[in-house]
């Protein structure tokens, strides 16, 4: 192990990039995500086809080719931008579909009781959208969202692919001066486990505290 | 989408007009991304002809198509060895013997937090150094399939659990043993059940034979990239391959859809029989 302690400034430095892709990206897909789940539950028939399109575009293309697309095809029509930015809005796009469909299977089991109640007091869609039906259908999906920051933690990894120099990058930068294969990457595997554990520990704890007990 | 109906109410003549300038305003806000964007291309030069012409032509899409043969083979391998890995995982992770049980809780749980690409990057720069170089083929499946089936394993477990203990009874009852009963009572219904979502999950693994791209094996991306250095068509190539993708998995998940739909249809037929038949009967009750 002493590999990794030798060369701990690199993998410091390769968490800290990977923490940052991870927070920055998963709130853009946070915000981007609630807004086309609203969309894809709104009466105007436009709204809900250009969020289902929305939806069935980033879940149905690899992240992998996303990154390519946006990283070396982007350019060639003039959209340029630093090359961190460009892997967060990818990443934060490509997340943001699969947030969507966790937040509208929330919606869908908020009961219709709470709907047909928040009509009924004369609030409109938006209004009964947003204090109503929201709050309690953001409550219900605490864990598969957390699952999905765990899912977007580990996609960070495909940013290396590209070239942005996260953990995954600076594992094999470090292999390849050293050629010691095993604990380098496992010192990055354990990396991941890590972040990934305390995802999985915070959402436990949010989730206790926003349940509601039916 | 019929619960999410409720949502509004069935709109009057005002609010029919207030939907009309939405979508007026919604198809206004396309249009203008669109010429934006149209716009963009254009002024690069990236809309002219015979910058597209290659892919008219058939060269250019049997490359392309023997790529996505690739992608499809790799995509196929790799999830029947994560069907197998995650079955005798799952089955691990059930059984009774300590020793096992733990080993296929931490083989799960580990696998389950570690990217695919550090896996990639193991096999593809770790092991030769052990003295173990893999066909390309294999570069790319193995780390993939190993993965996978810590997913995979979750998925059969669920299935498992969810069936309905009498099944298990029934069979150990007619006095079959344990592993009989898991082999021909418990898991042929548990793996029927869960057909749709071991179909969306095989999504999941075409995109991830993306990777290709990084152990240079010839799937779809991989295929993609040496054409756009040979032809400098970055951007309408890896528009294309994205294209390509999309129809390929969108027909993927609208088939695991066809079929969960199928499964509630008939779970729906069963249980409006049952009702039915109780009705009758209580019917048939004099009062």
């Amino acid at each position: 192990m002493d590999v990794v302690l030798r060369h701990l400034s690199a993998f410091t430095d390769g968490i800290v990039t990977t923490l940052e892709l991870t927070a920055l990206s998963f709130l853009g897909a946070l915000l981007i995500g609630v807004v086309v789940a609203a969309m894809r539950v709104s009466p105007v028939a436009a709204l809900r086809g250009v969020g289902t399109v929305y939806v069935e575009t980033f879940q149905n293309t690899p992240l992998l080719v996303l990154l390519v697309l946006f990283v070396f095809g982007l350019p060639e029509v003039g959209v340029i931008f630093p090359l961190f930015t460009t892997a967060v809005i990818v990443i934060a796009l490509y997340e943001a579909a699969y947030i969507a469909e966790a937040v509208r299977s929330g919606i869908n089991t908020v009961s219709i009781g709470q709907a047909e109640a928040a009509r009924a007091l004369g609030l409109t869609f938006g209004q009964s959208l947003r204090l109503v039906i929201l709050p309690q259908a953001l409550r219900g999906v605490v864990q598969p969202i957390g699952n999905i920051f765990i899912a977007l933690t580990m996609n960070t990894s495909l940013a290396a692919a590209v070239g942005v120099v996260e953990l995954t990058s600076a594992a094999n930068r470090v292999n390849l001066m050293e050629a010691q294969p095993i604990p380098v990457f496992v010192g990055a595997g354990i990396g991941y486990m890590l972040i990934c554990a305390t995802a999985g520990i915070v959402t436990g704890m949010i989730e206790r505290k926003v349940a509601i007990v039916r | 989408m019929s619960a999410s109906r409720v949502l509004f109410d069935e709109p009057g003549p005002i609010a029919r007009r207030r939907m009309r300038i939405a979508t007026i305003v919604v198809g206004v806000a396309v249009a203008a991304l669109l010429a934006v964007a149209v716009k963009r291309f254009a002024d690069h030069g990236q809309l002219d002809a015979d910058k597209w012409r290659p892919y008219t032509t058939w060269p250019m899409w049997r490359y392309l198509l023997e790529g996505l043969w690739a992608t499809v083979r790799a995509a196929a391998v790799a999830t029947a060895l994560s069907v197998v890995g995650g079955i005798v995982l799952a089955l691990g992770r059930l059984s009774r013997q300590r020793a096992l049980r733990w080993s296929a809780t931490v083989y799960i749980e580990v696998m389950r937090t570690v990217p695919v690409l550090l896996l990639v990057y193991l096999v593809l720069f770790g092991l030769p150094h052990y003295g173990v170089d893999l066909p390309l083929f294999w570069k790319l499946v193995l780390p993939l399939s190993v993965s996978a089936s810590a997913v995979f394993a979750e998925i059969f477990r669920a299935g498992i659990l969810s069936l309905d203990r009498g099944q298990r009874e029934a069979g150990l009852a007619v006095g079959l043993t344990d592993g009989q009963t898991m082999r021909l009572i418990v898991l042929p219904q548990a793996v029927r059940r869960l057909l749709p979502s071991l179909v969306s999950q095989s999504v999941g693994l075409l995109k991830d034979t993306s990777l290709g791209f990084i152990v240079s094996y010839s799937e779809l991306l991989y295929s993609g990239r040496v054409l756009a250095t040979y032809n400098r068509l970055l951007i309408q190539t890896y528009i294309i391959i994205a294209l390509v993708y999309i129809v390929l998995n969108a027909s993927l998940s609208k088939l695991a859809r066809t079929l969960e739909a199928r499964q509630g249809f008939r779970s729906v037929g069963r249980r409006r029989l049952r009702t039915l038949v109780r009705a009758k009967a209580a019917a048939d009750q004099p009062l």
